[in-house]
């Protein structure tokens, strides 16, 4: 015990040592005055002193786990109390059902701010879920996610602004494009390894940046393209309320389509394929699966679910420039993927939600928010790779019986 | 012709400090197959631990050379620290883990670190120091070049022949290079592989704070997000000169730099990133895996 | 029985959206302040907020408007639009009187369909597209800044005329704010007709150094350089073009004008010309706001923060003339009545643009921005 105090101590004086210069000194050259904020490094000390208990503690905690995953075999078939209550009929089906009435009373419940910002969280999940198919089930890490997004709104805010196309028109015009540009994005690059996809994708990302905001005559650069009408019902004139409620409701439809489709492709032969390369390519190969045309269709896919909620985003905003599209978009959505636990669809629904109502919620602190999710982030790897909700397998034939599994 | 060297001149310098940032990434590629997404951020903290040093050094009555030094200097410990304690955080513990893990922890630490010097210290634009003196040098040429650009040159010059002369001849450039070709066997016969990590870590991280600490002077002005896009780009740069591969850094650097610079000065500086990134993925769709990068065959 | 529960619930639901929101009797006049409170942008939305805060707290201090106190509502939008969206829906929820902001134009745009439905005045202290105020989309838009082409124009003018140029490279940093002036000012050039343009181009802010175009812009052999931006990357073109031993005038717009300039750029800064609001500091009202702001944060306020104070007080003063919020009277009394302002003695045009405010020329002499008469 002694010893862990002593080395705590130590970790709180290199950490006062690592942030002095940052977090103590802070100069004013102009005016040639320093100003020392020493309350700072007594912050330090303390908070470091407890972290590195904790994070001992966490740490030793993992390690027994992992030990004892090297003892029993069969720990990845043993689910979590959570999983369990999910998949028991009795807790799984009342929940369902408060979950959908309490969807469906949502935007008569609170106000319109909440239904708002409830339906760009909503864009987020699809996002979330979109990004799932390539990062979570094939492995295949995008880091310019975003730009298929960029697509999808841009296609409708060119679609209506040159030719007058309306809502529905461009709702599939844009998934089919953002799933265009997967296809031709992602066909030269798909044989590249995963780091160099990463850098090469996150490259993508910022040209489409860039094209964006130079080429005026099409996308009318960084002026942005306003004046998108929301989605129609019918040539049905709406009030602001009354088309985001309507908005919200689409949305719903929109992540329920999407689950129903990332779910059943998941336990197809094609995302039985993506899943079998994600863990191990040659011997994935070796089986007879087709390498680029798997990767391409999870890329693609990913793709084409980015561009179908770019319209949405785009009719949401009503107006759309280069700003919506940066770099900290596709790791905001990557970190959703990675918190919700990758390839798992109800841990993608929860991380998207917290992430994108967090910060709404408490704007108060939402100057700490980026150094939050870049915390969450290492944090979730080191201790939780899974996600909050880990994905559940599903296992085909019965279980072991007990004298097999007693053999190994 | 004049244009011509002018620009190539740019691109030197430019791709100097990219090469000089990007063997960082290369050297902790070449060990642990890790892309340091947070190495840009090394190079920001750098170039803040060096404004903030020369600017007290200054109100308490230094001046000119002492204050250069003695701001790079911490500057180097500091980067380095800071390399170490990154290593020891987010990605020692994930060192068994699937290849997904520690790049995700990587994104995380550098928005991490971004915000952090955010908050600690503002999000203005700050100016940087005159630190480097300048000094007539050929008058009639300076425009092509003049002693800023020289310096940098020179300055990356020699840290990249020290870094090779380091890694050929010295007891830790041995270990390195063994621990590379295959950790476990480094293991077995003696190396210490865990301190040959941190000690690569730490050499990147030197490296990326004088990269930090010319450019600041050069440019005259550093904020919180300079590593992110200069990492961004030196991470480019390990890739096309084949990441893992020393001399193909500092290559890809050089190539990178000269491409931004000739696309924007003969085609539009508007788009030199997608210059840039284009000749990235040009590169690798004709060699996968980089300039000078071996081919690697896939072991079963 | 499940089912009746249901429907009682949505029964009681929609009546409850029947009801019609009353106006609730606040004994505050809530006045949102949005625009860019953190991310890379926030140093252009901070000033903006920090002012309207002084304002309201000044005006406090004195037993507030018409008896009520003024209570800020600080709203973040980050000038992304999907976030400015939020911003106002949580504004216009909120019952917000009127807005200050938002910051960044695309921001703008996004959120003035949701205060022009809820019948709120928006003001910006630094929203300078033309189309805002010029396209008559947005009666319920004012600002306390001119437009861009108002200063496009002013640098044209004095490049042709003043500095007599023959070439001219007009560079921008490709954002809404830059580009808008750099478009403007190379549309007026045009017309002008005495000087060419040699070169149009973007620059990528952030990039590590600008010397490619600066070699570009020496070649070009132009005689004068107009910049569209802001400050960090005005900076670094100018210190880069003396390092390249390049002496030609170089003209930036009102994100250059500013401290923050004088400050990066140190002595780099000596000569450079910038249109900005014409000079204010005379005004007492203007020495008085500063020197406020030097006692409480020990710094020179930052950019917009003249504009948002002064929009700040143009509404508080019109609150004050016409005894309420309502929007009407409001907008009658922005329109007709002269205030004292940060930025002189001001009201609006039909279109939302403040009247009294202008642009001139100001070079840095001796590390300070002057005015050229």
């Amino acid at each position: 015990m002694v010893g862990y105090f002593k080395q705590s101590f130590l970790v709180s004086l290199w950490f006062v040592f690592l942030t002095f210069p940052l977090m103590v000194v802070k100069v004013n050259t102009l005016k040639n005055v320093v100003e020392w904020r020493w309350m700072n490094m007594v912050y330090v000390a303390v908070g470091a002193f407890v972290l590195s208990f904790v994070w001992r503690w966490a740490l030793e905690r993992r390690q027994r786990k992992t030990k004892e995953a090297e003892f029993s075999d069969d720990v990845l078939a043993k689910p979590t109390v959570g999983q369990r209550l999910l998949e028991d009929p009795k807790v799984f089906k009342p929940v369902l059902i408060v979950i959908a009435l309490a969807t469906l009373g949502f935007p008569w419940l609170v106000d319109i701010y909440q239904v708002n910002i409830m339906v760009l969280a909503l864009i987020f999940v699809v996002l979330g879920l979109g990004l799932n198919i390539s990062v979570g089930l094939a492995g295949l890490l995008d880091l310019g996610y975003v730009a298929f997004f960029a697509v999808g709104a841009y296609t409708y805010g060119i679609m209506n602004s040159f030719w007058g196309f309306g809502f529905w028109i461009s709702l599939p015009v844009g998934g089919l494009m953002g799933c265009l540009f997967g296809v031709v994005l992602g066909f030269p690059i798909l044989r590249l390894r995963g780091d160099y996809l990463a850098i090469v994708t996150l490259g993508f990302g910022s040209i489409a940046k860039i094209v964006i905001e130079n080429w005026e005559e099409l996308f009318n650069g960084a002026k942005g393209i306003a004046g998108i009408p929301r989605p129609g019902l019918f040539g049905l004139e709406m009030n602001i309320e009354a088309a985001t409620t309507y908005t919200y409701y689409l949305m719903i439809l929109m992540v329920l389509f999407t689950i129903f489709v990332t779910n059943r492709l998941k336990d197809s032969r094609i995302g039985r394929a993506w899943m079998a390369l994600r863990e191990d390519e040659i011997a994935c190969v070796a089986m007879g699966v087709d390498m680029a045309r798997t990767k391409l269709s999870a890329y693609a896919l990913g793709a084409f679910w980015a561009g179908l909620v770019g319209v949405i985003f785009a009719a949401r905003n009503t107006y759309i420039n280069p700003n919506s599209f940066t770099f900290m978009e596709s790791a905001l959505v990557l970190s959703i993927v990675v918190l919700g636990g990758m390839g798992s669809i109800v841990g993608v629904i929860i991380a998207a939600l917290v992430l994108i109502l967090m910060p709404e919620y408490l704007r108060a602190f939402s100057e700490y928010r980026m150094l939050m999710f870049g915390a969450v982030m290492v944090l979730m790897m080191i201790f939780r790779p899974e996600g909050l909700i880990s994905n559940v397998r599903k296992k085909y034939g019965g279980r072991k019986s007990p004298t097999e599994a007693a053999h190994g | 012709m004049d244009y011509f060297l002018e620009l190539f001149s740019s691109g030197m310098v430019r791709g100097s400090i990219y090469a000089l940032i990007a063997l960082g990434y290369t050297m902790v590629y070449g060990i642990i197959q890790l892309i340091n997404f947070a190495h840009g951020e090394i190079y920001m903290i750098g170039a803040f631990v060096a404004l903030i040093v020369s600017g007290v050094l200054t109100i308490y009555g230094f001046s000119g050379v002492s204050i250069l030094i003695l701001a790079a200097v911490i500057a180097m410990i500091y980067a380095a620290a800071y390399g170490y304690t990154l290593e020891k955080i987010a990605y020692r513990p994930l060192r068994n883990a699937p290849r997904l893990s520690p790049l995700i922890s990587a994104i995380g630490m550098s928005l991490f670190l971004q915000n952090y010097v955010l908050l600690a210290q503002t999000p203005d634009f700050l100016r940087f120091p005159e630190l480097i003196p300048e000094f007539e040098f050929m008058e009639p040429i300076a425009h092509v070049m003049g002693s800023a650009e020289l310096i940098i040159l020179v300055t990356s010059a020699i840290t990249m022949i020290g870094l090779t002369l380091l890694i050929k001849f010295t007891r830790v450039g041995k270990a390195m290079r063994a621990t590379q070709q295959d950790m476990t066997m480094a293991r077995l016969v003696g190396v210490n592989v865990d301190q040959v990590i941190s000690m690569t870590f730490i050499i990147g991280s030197v490296l990326a704070a004088i990269g930090g600490v010319l450019v600041a002077s050069y440019i005259g002005q550093i904020n919180f997000y300079i590593g992110f896009m200069a990492g961004v780009k030196a991470f480019t740069a390990a890739v096309l000169g084949g990441i893992g591969n020393i001399p193909g850094a500092a290559l890809g650097g050089i190539v990178l730099g000269l491409a931004e610079s000739f696309a924007a000065g003969y085609v539009s500086s508007a788009y030199e990133d997608v210059f840039a990134f284009g000749v990235l993925v040009f590169i690798l769709i004709l060699r996968p895996s980089g300039l000078l990068g071996k081919a690697v065959k896939q072991k079963v | 029985m499940r089912q009746s529960v249901f429907k009682k619930f949505v029964l009681v639901a929609l009546l409850s959206l029947l009801v019609p929101v009353t106006a609730s009797a606040a004994d505050t006049f809530k006045i949102g302040v949005a625009g860019p409170h953190t991310g890379d942008l926030a140093p252009y939305g901070i000033p903006t907020l920090e002012a309207a805060k002084m304002v309201a707290d000044q005006v406090n201090a004195a037993g507030g408007v018409l008896g009520k106190q003024v209570e800020v509502m600080p709203m973040d939008d980050q000038c992304k639009p999907e976030i400015a969206t939020n911003a106002a829906t949580k504004l216009v929820s909120q019952d917000v009187d009127v807005v200050i902001g938002h910051v960044c134009s695309g921001a703008t745009k996004a959120a003035l369909g949701i205060y022009k439905e809820a019948n709120v005045i928006a003001i910006s202290p630094s929203a300078t597209n033309p189309p805002l105020t010029q396209s008559g989309d947005y009666p319920n838009f004012y600002r306390t800044i001119a437009p861009d082409d108002d200063q496009g124009k002013l640098a044209a003018e004095f490049v042709a005329g003043k500095l007599g140029a023959k070439k001219v490279a007009i560079l921008h940093d490709k954002g809404d704010y830059g580009k808008g002036f750099a478009d403007f000012s190379k549309m007026f050039i045009e017309q002008g007709g005495q000087v060419e343009v040699v070169m149009f181009e973007g620059v990528t802010p952030g990039a590590m150094d600008y010397s490619a175009v600066v070699q570009k812009i020496r070649r070009e052999k132009a005689d004068a350089v107009i910049f569209g931006g802001y400050h960090p990357e005005a900076s670094k073109l100018i210190s880069q073009m003396n390092k390249k031993r390049m002496k030609i005038p170089f003209i930036g717009p009102d994100g250059v004008k500013g401290d923050g300039f004088l400050e990066i750029a140190g002595k780099d800064a000596e000569g450079v010309y910038a249109t900005g609001p014409m000079d204010v500091s005379a005004y007492a009202e203007n020495q008085k706001a500063k020197a406020d702001y030097v006692a409480k944060y020990g710094k020179e306020p930052g950019t917009f923060f003249d504009q948002g104070y002064a929009a700040m007080q143009a509404i508080l003063a019109a609150i004050e003339a016409t005894g309420g919020t309502e929007y009407a009277a409001l907008e009658k009394a922005l329109k007709s009545n002269f205030v004292d302002t940060s930025v002189g003695k001001i009201k609006f045009d039909a279109k939302g643009d403040a009247e009294g405010v202008g642009f001139s020329v100001f070079q840095v002499q001796g590390g300070k921005f002057v005015e050229l008469q």
